[in-house]
């Protein structure tokens, strides 16, 4: 085991895009390696992307192992295993970082099992512990409880990482690191799926009932115009609009959006009430969300004793600045 | 003795409540304020085999057990009141005297449809001038060569109108008294057969009540149920299985308003703190909950004494007696509990109110329910 | 055609609770489900079924009351259910239970392996593609549509801004997503059927010829070492004055729990 040394990440790229998580996890990485005293690696993997090391190497990657070919152009699930799988064979990285997109939990899993090793969903939070292992966090049961895993006696350890939650390292022009190319030992036959097309889609706009993000409008929003900015923030959030009974029976919206006793029970990730006081009846159609954020002029306003989160303040003036600080943050997503 | 119910039964259940509270509850406001008829629901549960829970197989039923047909209208009552007594009028009183005295011709041709959920069905009693009192029937049936003729009408006749075949009662022989009253399937095409004023009801408004009118109505002799006389006997043990049905509808009907106020006392703050936290209110929770209780053990035990093969007259007529006056009671404490919010529509308690007083008239009124038990207790 | 169908039975998460004194998971009471999108795989499964004439076969592993859980797949339409339950099985992490269900599988001549994306207690989405590789067959994750060509598979795989289509032949394994369909409720006749006509056949480490040191807490890579419970439920956080402000404080909380 103790020939097991470095912390590589999957350097996930789409198109020849890096992806935002990448760099986040790569962030970690090397604070993890700093610590253990090792070099922290990105793995690259793909047709063309050489041009992607350089980045990696300014956002903290001592080496970048750059696996370029033909059959790599997109992301299969057997030709991206193979490659890396026969890599850590060859090299022996004692931790692996994958980004958990829907590449990343395909791939991490399948590349696990080959190497008998263990593999944590998901985390939102790593650590090395005293005596050199990684500490693993990650929610579970819904989010109602926070496990602490390890892998203490197999290697690499193994982690899917959320994107959004670790830091990417400050940009630094001058870092100085090391690409090295690897020849991939792959042949057409080893992939047994076929990509026939890859379709992008804006995702299609669900009933409220369904939707994992719903911004709603009460009698604050004070008329039909108004609702265009819930929708604006909605758009943002990539969510859709909801309303209280208030708003529906002034006709500002119509009653589909409605939620609350009389309305439509929901049950999203995240409710956003603007506008919204609280009343009972509405608290009864979405008090199960996970997340509450209440905006709203009152102080007293009931919602805001329901809220995760609230802001104190006029909504024509909230919204607007938030929709901007959410473009913000999603435009830096992807590198 | 063993008051839990089996594995099947629990799943029964579980799928249910399920079922209901997903795709009956949310209609169930709409079906009350527009009063139509819930086609679509009656639709899913025949798509679900809900139609004939206990009848066999080979007759197009489910195969269950009586248990879990009433625990298919509780739950289904519990959702949409209107919609659950279409399913105990359809099964109680059309398929099972089918089941019981029909034919093997009339079950091949009758009960199989109506067990699939490919047709409804109704049951035909109550006249303008015989309603608790039964007996006085004034419809007649007339033999003529290879078919009756039947004139006279029918009131409030559950599903009337909506039905494709009804179990009609009328005099064969008015000499006989109530051995001169027999019981005929009539098709809702047959000539001379109409239906007569719909009434606009307080409660269960999704539901049909229609008016039947047989003026010269040709029934085809094979289409008698039993014997000719046998009607009186048919039209009571049918109502004794109809009323366990009935108070499986009012136990939905109540269990619905407890759960309501269930959640409520929790959410509603009044004087700072949840309404739930204050002992005047905690004592009616307390006994609405005992008496829902109660209401449910009388019922699954009059279903269980006749899936059992035991006498149940009396028992069927006291589940529906306290089981029905337990869910005008509950519904009343709720809407009371509930307070000004409970009197709007904003609120399902009016509505479940509403729907709870009709348990206490239909299929025998509490007073008959009494005299039911008495005479049973009795026997004088 | 064989069709395995792989269900794990799951407390509802919605309803599970904390216990605000002891910071545990309240379990007693809350009910047991088939996992959501378990019933997406076995749905999908039934629909080939009914199309093209297959024979459905689900699995679990779990404690005996998941039982239950098979039950109510055979009362959709499943033909066949098996339940792995063992003491030695307990305690699996994602590789040990992939490594037992892969010994199970290969107990069948399979066309397709369903399994659902992740299941709710513990959001991995690792079983499926782990079985797959123990099972050397190829993999789709995130199903959002199935058809069948003679030998081979026509899928729509979900990615977070589209799809890609996938060309694949079988035998194969996919992941079911909710977008895949939606799971029909288990027919009363079928609730009947299935206590009554079929059967759940239980099976052991010993059945499986499984080493007791691979399965279960023992063969898990994977340890949990402790477990607790996040600090914030509804922690009220209100942030007033300057918008700016205001606005960067409540994205940022946003993005840390991970809800944006």
């Amino acid at each position: 085991m103790n020939e097991y040394k470095d912390i590589w990440v999957f350097a996930e790229q789409r198109e020849q895009r890096l992806m935002n998580v990448s760099l986040e996890i790569l962030g970690e990485a090397r604070k993890l390696a700093d610590k253990k005293g090792v070099k922290a690696c990105a793995v690259l993997v793909g047709y063309g992307v050489k041009g992607l090391a350089d980045e990696l190497i300014k956002y903290g990657a001592d080496v970048v192992y750059v696996i370029d070919n033909p059959l790599l152009k997109n992301y299969t699930t057997e030709g991206y295993a193979k490659v890396i799988a026969d890599l850590v064979n060859e090299l022996k990285p004692e931790v692996i970082l994958y980004g958990a997109t829907y590449i990343g939990r395909d791939l991490a899993p399948r590349i696990a099992s080959r190497l008998h090793t263990g593999l944590t969903a998901d985390c939102t939070g790593l650590d090395i512990d005293e005596n050199g292992l990684l500490l693993q966090i990650r929610p579970a049961f819904g989010g109602n409880l926070i496990a602490t895993i390890i892998c203490p006696e197999r290697r690499p350890q193994m982690a899917t990482v959320r994107p959004g939650v670790m830091k990417k390292a400050p940009k630094d022009e001058k870092r100085k690191g090391e690409i090295i190319e690897i020849q991939a030992n792959i042949k057409e036959g080893d992939i047994r799926t076929q990509i026939f097309d890859i379709i992008k889609e804006a995702k299609s706009k669900v009933n409220i009932e369904e939707a994992d993000i719903i911004v709603s409008g009460g009698r604050g929003v004070g008329g039909a115009e108004g609702f265009k900015l819930i929708q604006q923030l909605a758009d943002a959030l990539g969510g859709v609009v909801g309303a209280s009974r208030a708003a529906v029976d002034a006709g500002w919206i119509s009653s589909d959006h409605q939620v609350g006793q009389t309305g439509k029970t929901v049950r999203p990730k995240l409710y956003v009430a603007c506008g919204i006081s609280g009343a009972i009846q509405h608290i009864a159609g979405m008090g199960n969300a996970k997340t509450i954020v209440a905006i709203n002029k009152n102080p007293d306003a009931p919602i805001f004793k329901v809220a995760d989160y609230g802001i104190v303040g006029d909504l024509f003036k909230v919204i607007p600045a938030l929709i901007e600080e959410i473009k913000r943050i999603k435009n830096n997503e992807m590198a | 003795m063993d008051f839990s119910l089996t594995k099947e039964q629990q799943m029964v259940r579980k799928i249910l409540r399920e079922f209901a509270e997903k795709e009956i509850a949310p209609k169930a406001k709409e079906i009350d304020l527009t009063g139509e008829f819930p086609w679509d629901n009656v639709k899913k549960m025949a798509k679900a085999d809900m139609m004939g829970i206990p009848y066999p197989k080979e007759y197009g039923g489910a195969g269950g057990d009586y248990i879990s047909y009433i625990i298919a209208v509780e739950e289904i009552s519990r959702a949409c009141a209107a919609t659950g007594v279409i399913l105990s009028a359809h099964t109680s009183l059309a398929c099972f005297p089918i089941f019981q005295w029909g034919t093997k011709e009339q079950k091949e041709k009758y009960l199989i449809p109506l067990a699939k959920g490919e047709k409804l069905g109704a049951f035909a009693l109550t006249e303008p001038n015989a309603g608790t009192d039964a007996a006085a029937q004034q419809t007649t049936a007339v033999l003529e060569g290879d078919h009756y003729i039947l004139n006279g009408s029918k009131i409030f006749i559950t599903n009337g109108g909506k039905a494709d075949v009804y179990i009609v009662f009328a005099m064969t022989d008015k000499s006989k008294g109530t051995k001169g009253i027999s019981a005929f399937i009539v098709e809702k095409d047959f000539p001379g057969f109409y239906i007569g004023k719909v009434e606009e009801k307080m409660g269960i408004r999704g539901s049909r009540a229609a008016e039947l009118v047989f003026e010269d109505c040709v029934v085809p002799k094979e289409n008698l149920l039993g014997k000719e006389g046998e009607g009186f006997k048919i039209a009571m043990v049918t109502l004794d299985g109809g009323r366990i049905g009935i108070g499986a509808q009012a136990l939905g009907i109540a269990q619905a308003a407890l759960d309501e106020v269930t959640k409520y006392v929790k959410e509603r703050q009044q004087f700072g703190r949840p309404i739930g936290k204050f002992q005047g209110l905690q004592w009616y929770i307390a006994e609405m909950a005992t008496k829902v209780s109660a209401a449910r053990h009388l019922v699954y035990y009059a279903a269980w004494r006749k899936q059992n093969n035991l006498s149940y007259t009396m028992e069927a007529a006291m589940a529906k007696l306290f089981a029905s006056e337990t869910a005008m009671e509950v519904t009343t404490k709720a809407v009371q509990i509930f307070g000004g919010y409970g009197y709007t529509k904003d609120y399902p308690v009016e509505r479940l109110m509403r729907d709870a007083k009709i348990t206490e008239i239909y299929e025998g009124t509490s007073e008959v329910q009494k005299m039911v038990i008495a005479s049973n207790l009795l026997k004088m | 055609m064989n069709i395995l169908v792989f269900i794990k039975q799951v407390p509802d998460t919605n309803e599970v609770k904390i216990d605000p004194v002891t910071k545990t998971l309240i379990r007693e009471g809350v009910p047991s489900i088939i996992n959501p999108d378990d019933k997406n795989a076995l749905e999908e499964a039934i629909r080939i079924k009914e199309e093209y004439g297959a024979k459905v076969i689900v699995i679990t592993m779990g404690p005996p009351q998941a039982e239950t859980a098979l039950r109510e797949a055979l009362a959709m339409g499943a033909d066949e259910a098996y339940l792995l339950t063992d003491r030695v099985f307990a305690g699996a992490d994602t590789y040990a239970t992939a490594k037992t269900l892969s010994k199970m599988a290969k107990k069948f001549d399979y066309d397709i392996i369903f399994c659902g994306r992740q299941a709710i207690d513990g959001d991995t989405a690792q079983v499926g593609p782990q079985l797959a590789e123990q099972l050397n067959i190829p993999q789709v994750t995130y199903v959002k549509e199935v058809e069948i060509e003679g030998d081979t598979l026509i899928v729509k795989r979900a990615l977070e801004d589209g799809y890609e289509v996938i060309k694949v032949k079988m035998p194969v394994l996919l992941t079911a997503i909710k977008e895949l369909n939606t799971p029909r409720y288990p027919s009363i006749k079928g609730i009947f059927e299935a206590y009554r006509e079929k059967e759940v056949k239980i099976v052991t480490a010993a059945d499986l010829g499984v080493d007791p040191q691979e399965v279960g807490l023992k063969g898990s890579p994977t340890k949990v070492i402790s477990t607790t419970t996040p600090e914030t439920q509804r922690a009220g956080e209100i942030f007033t004055g300057n918008v700016k402000e205001c606005v960067q404080n409540l994205v940022q909380r946003l993005v840390e729990k991970h809800v944006i």
